[in-house]
């Protein structure tokens, strides 16, 4: 499955997607520049995090208008599978591309820590393979990303099961304690109504090998190979790799 | 425009002695011009100069095999850490700009060091710091007049102020550029009241042959200037850098404090690495302390050549800047770049990738002279080498502070022990230098990179460095044009290289105020072994040297003993000093900072499964005491400037603990070897607080998540040793001591082994429960490890609010 780790001026996480898709799920991949206007025999986008252009004004609000976010919006127009990580989502939201959007983190603090997520449903390609019971150890670092929309947009986000992970605590409550940035309804990550699009602020990528503490990220990754795979079962390259599962010191 | 003439109110206004200036006058055979005047006042200062401590640094240790760019050579040194892979390391302060302006000053000092390890060719992966402050908390006492308590209440308002804002400042800056800041020490005392200190470290990689020089090579190769431009802000850094801090100069250098931008930082680090890829560049130097000035002057006298600009040619933010004032700024993220003749073209088509402003504005002579025109006037024409190496150097006198007999006149008689040692343990526990820093890292970005395998929290950080994170080798390390998708996504079980380092800064400046050649050691012992506690080797140190006015004899004799002392350890520990930094004038009106010789050392981790941690795992567990519950020989029995003292008794004095360095080793030797045998589940030193806040640590620190610590109880039976003092058994600081646990079926085989190898080991209790209690010979102390961990893990955050 060939993926393109869109690279702005400042992406900071766009090395460690790449890392995780080559390295610990052998998928092809390759960084695509801000500058490039067309995404080339792309399977799927992965946004990354960072500061794209150092988000002085706000988040994501310059790189929307980057020649590669146009090709990204025709691409996800035609359901290519676009997964925002932190600025990323931060970016999908200002494109318009999901709903709603991030502000400051309710203590006006950045926040770096690990947190639990749950999923909010597994009909997505990018949640179909985790258990729904299963608490994801994932880490935050982020200083813009709580979650808001109005009050329809959330209502309808709801019952068009839009929200893919929640913050929740260690009995997999959403509580008020467990959010680490005042999101609406401890949102941590949404959907698209046609669910090609999803964006979320935690950082599944270093969360993806055991070493690091944490390989539960992997599942939202190989959710989205299964995904590819189910629609694509002549896919080969990732065929083969996903008979021998990667575990680096798990 | 007419340049002021040269007075002499104007050179002492340059911080030139008369004698500075007849040495001035000597090299120039004439007398200087207004801008040859500032060149040399920041040359000449001793944050560029190291001019009344170049005697005292030759004393370090500074070669080992491992060594491939030794201190003092370059930006910063670099070690062999195998496999044709190297590190380059380096810490360096920012204290007075974070004294004058909290935010910027520490978060340009994060973005200086950054470009001080990619100017080496390095990618810089880790950052971690070092920071001092006046109290955060009231600690007014009833005595106190109300005018009084109400000036401290202020004093520690301001404080709280300077500390939110370094903090906040250190976190914008790493964060957005992408660094992991993974370890650091906080500390809070009165002496840096008004002079907090803030020393910040980068550690980058590279393979051995991507190591480059700051130096001016090939004789008419063009000279370029990269990055943002040039304004007023930063003038003469350096230099106000190398004076005392009084509240006229903070009011009149914040203009001295430059403006930090990581967003620029990051596309000069990227572009630089690129384009050091290309093969295109002869040297390249970072334009940090006195700016253009130091970059031009340094790289033409390591290459023993010469250098020519145009400053007309030089991108300017403000309009009218004089060649003094260009000369002299210190805006941030611009570096100084020797092209190589006829490869112009490809650099210059990196920046515009990258978007970055660059040009030409001079290139490399012969004449072995730093030659600055404006318009064509020649406005500078100065010997580049004798600029750059021919400081003056003092020997300054050097005398025993008086108050150090005080000191080692001190003794125990009129302290009574200790009636609530449960009280105490509480209070220590919530004591900001010794509470938990989370409320500082968890605002650092401290995972980005994907490398972190131990976060803050344990004794020391552990990163794991990938291949994929060293700079790619003739290759951009991103396509300008889109390829094909790499074929090669190499198959995920094919083995990587990858290398385990180990990182930790570490200075108990009480020790050192109290007793500058035993404190310098102590700092070097501990963090030596907090890279043991986790599995690692050391392989070298970087220093930072925090001292008030060397031209006080009692202040230079604290350094002069202090560097000793650190010598002696970092010889000891064989490691070696790779760079590091001075950083006098630590002083404000009511007297000089505790001398704080700050300690970064960094070590190599052989296997992952070598990585320990210092939290207690399972129940059962068998704790074990390495080293001497308590040092016969030390009258105050571990007591002297221990953090008990101080907050229970409001007492800073008595000669702290002794530290024998020969005995350290063999400790942390005996340590490793444990650990390489497997069944060490965790190890954590005892340091601040002793013995209890050890163990109350080792059940309390381990955070698998937000809100979600996992504590576990430890039952110790300590009525074993009843010949001390129940304050000196539970809170007294004696070194070498640390507490590990392992299985229970492996406990003996461990006490044999320790045994074997030479070493004091105690079997103390067992790990289990939801409390921690303390069996002494008088009574049964117990405390509940939920309150252990508010009052650890929340204090700073209260404190805060």
């Amino acid at each position: 499955m060939n993926f393109a780790v869109l690279q702005f001026p400042a992406s900071n996480c766009d090395q460690d997607a790449v890392h995780v898709l080559k390295h610990v799920l052998g998928q092809p991949v390759r960084l695509l520049w801000h500058k490039e206007t067309s995404l080339g025999d792309t399977d799927a986008v992965i946004i990354p995090g960072g500061f794209s252009y150092g988000d002085y004004l706000r988040t994501g609000a310059i790189a929307r208008f980057s020649p590669v976010m146009q090709a990204v919006q025709q691409f996800a127009a035609n359901g290519g599978p676009v997964l925002g990580i932190c600025n990323g989502f931060q970016i999908l939201c200002e494109a318009g591309l999901l709903p709603g959007a991030l502000i400051r983190n309710r203590s006006l603090q950045f926040r770096c820590e690990h947190v639990f997520l749950q999923v909010g449903t597994t009909d997505s390609p990018f949640t179909c393979q985790i258990p729904p019971d299963k608490l994801l150890r994932i880490p935050i670092a982020h200083g813009e990303g709580c979650y808001f929309a109005d009050p329809s947009a959330l209502a309808s986000l709801k019952t068009k099961h839009q929200v893919l992970w929640r913050y929740v605590n260690a009995q997999g409550e959403p509580t008020e304690q467990a959010n680490p940035n005042g999101s609406l309804e401890n949102i941590a990550g949404v959907c698209n109504e046609r669910r090609n699009v999803a964006g979320l602020m935690p950082h599944p990528e270093r969360a993806s090998e055991g070493l690091l503490g944490s390989a539960d990220g992997r599942l939202i990754f190989e959710s989205l190979i299964h995904w590819w795979l189910s629609v694509h079962p002549s896919d080969r390259a990732a065929q083969t790799d996903l008979e021998h599962p990667v575990l680096i010191n798990d | 425009m007419t340049e002021p003439g040269i007075t002499p109110e104007l050179v002492q206004k340059h911080g030139l002695t008369p004698d500075e200036y007849e040495r001035l006058q000597a090299i120039l055979g004439r007398q200087p011009t207004y801008t040859e005047l500032g060149i040399f006042s920041v040359m000449w200062s001793e944050h560029c100069s190291y001019k009344n401590t170049r005697p005292l640094l030759k004393g370090f240790p500074t070669k080992s095999p491992k060594i491939l760019v030794g201190a003092g050579e370059e930006n910063a040194g670099i070690i062999d850490i195998g496999d044709g892979l190297a590190i380059a390391f380096k810490i360096e302060s920012h204290n007075h700009p974070s004294a004058v302006e909290p935010f910027q000053g520490a978060a340009t000092g994060v973005g200086g060091i950054i470009r001080d390890i990619f100017t080496m060719g390095a990618r810089p992966v880790c950052a971690i710091n070092s920071l001092r402050l006046g109290p955060i908390e009231g600690g007014e006492r009833a005595e106190e007049a109300p005018s009084e308590i109400a000036h401290r209440k202020s004093q520690v308002a301001n404080n709280q102020r300077l500390f939110a804002g370094v903090v906040a400042g250190i976190a914008h800056y790493g964060n957005c550029f992408g660094i992991p800041t993974i370890a650091g020490e906080v500390y809070f005392d009165r002496s840096y009241e008004g002079n907090p200190l803030v020393n910040a470290f980068c550690l980058g990689v590279l393979r051995h042959e991507q190591i480059v020089r700051g130096a001016a090579k090939g004789i008419g190769n063009p000279v370029f200037y990269v990055g943002p431009a040039t304004g007023r802000d930063g003038l003469a850094g350096a230099a106000f850098a190398s004076q005392d801090l009084t509240k006229e100069s903070s009011e009149q250098q914040r203009g001295a404090v430059q403006v930090g931008d990581p967003f620029m930082e990051k596309l000069v680090c990227e572009a630089c690495l690129e384009l050091l890829a290309t093969d295109a560049v002869a040297g390249i130097q970072d334009m940090g302390a006195a700016g253009l000035t130091c970059s031009t002057c340094e790289t033409a006298a390591r290459a023993g050549t010469g250098i020519e600009i145009e400053l007309s040619k030089v991108p300017q933010r403000a309009v009218g800047m004089t060649p003094y004032e260009i000369m002299l700024s210190e805006s941030q993220e611009r570096m100084l770049i020797i092209v190589k003749k006829g490869r112009e073209a490809e650099v210059q088509r990196v920046f515009d990738k990258w978007d970055l402003p660059w040009a030409e504005i001079g290139f490399v002579t012969n004449t072995g002279q730093m030659v600055v025109k404006n318009h064509g006037a020649i406005v500078a024409d100065i010997p580049a080498a004798k600029l750059a190496d021919d400081a003056p150097v003092y020997q300054r006198e050097a005398r025993e502070p008086a108050y150090l007999e005080a000191v080692r006149a001190f003794t125990l008689a009129g302290i009574p022990d200790t009636s609530d040692p449960v009280g105490d343990l509480n209070r220590l526990l919530a004591w900001p230098s010794i509470a938990s820093k989370n409320w500082v890292y968890r605002q650092y970005d401290h995972m980005v990179r994907d490398g972190t395998v131990i976060c803050p929290g344990s004794d020391a950080a552990v990163l794991r460095i990938k291949e994929d994170s060293f700079p790619q080798p003739g290759k951009p390390p991103c396509p300008t044009i889109a390829p094909g998708f790499e074929t090669t996504a190499s198959s995920p079980s094919s083995p990587k290289l990858e290398k385990l380092i180990a990182l930790t800064v570490d200075c108990n400046a009480t020790y050192v105020f109290l007793d500058p050649y035993e404190g310098g050691k102590i700092a070097v012992a501990e963090a030596a072994r907090n890279l043991a506690c986790s599995g690692a080797v050391p392989l070298g140190t970087t220093d930072n040297l925090n001292f008030g006015n060397p031209h006080n004899p009692e202040i230079f004799y604290q350094l002069r003993e202090a560097v000793r002392g650190v010598a002696e350890g970092c010889r000891a520990f064989n490691a070696p000093v790779t760079g590091g930094n001075v950083s006098l004038y630590n002083q404000n009106p009511v007297g000089p900072i505790d001398p704080t010789p700050t300690v970064a050392m960094v070590g190599l981790i052989e296997k992952a499964e070598h990585i320990t941690t210092q939290w207690f795992k399972d129940e059962g567990d068998a704790i074990i005491l390495l080293g001497s519950v308590a040092d016969s020989a030390d009258p105050l029995q571990g007591l002297g400037g221990s953090a008990h003292l101080q907050l229970m008794h409001g007492q800073k004095t008595g000669a702290p603990p002794r530290c024998d360095l020969e005995k350290e080793k063999e400790l942390h030797g005996a340590l490793r070897c444990l650990i390489y045998g497997g069944g060490i589940k965790s190890a954590h030193d005892c340091s601040e607080g002793g013995l209890a806040v050890s163990l109350a640590e080792s059940c309390i620190s381990q955070q698998t998540a937000r809100d979600t610590p996992r504590l576990i109880g430890a039952a110790v039976d300590l009525s074993a040793f009843s010949n001390l003092r129940l304050d000196a058994l539970l809170f007294g600081e004696a070194q070498g001591r640390i507490v590990i646990s392992s299985a229970a079926i492996d406990a003996v085989k461990i006490l044999e082994r320790a045994k074997l190898l030479g070493i004091q080991a105690t079997r103390i209790g067992v790990v289990g429960g939801t409390r921690m209690t303390f069996k002494t010979a008088v009574r049964e102390l117990i405390w509940e490890v939920v309150e252990m961990h508010d009052l650890w893990w929340n204090s700073i955050a209260r404190l805060m609010k």
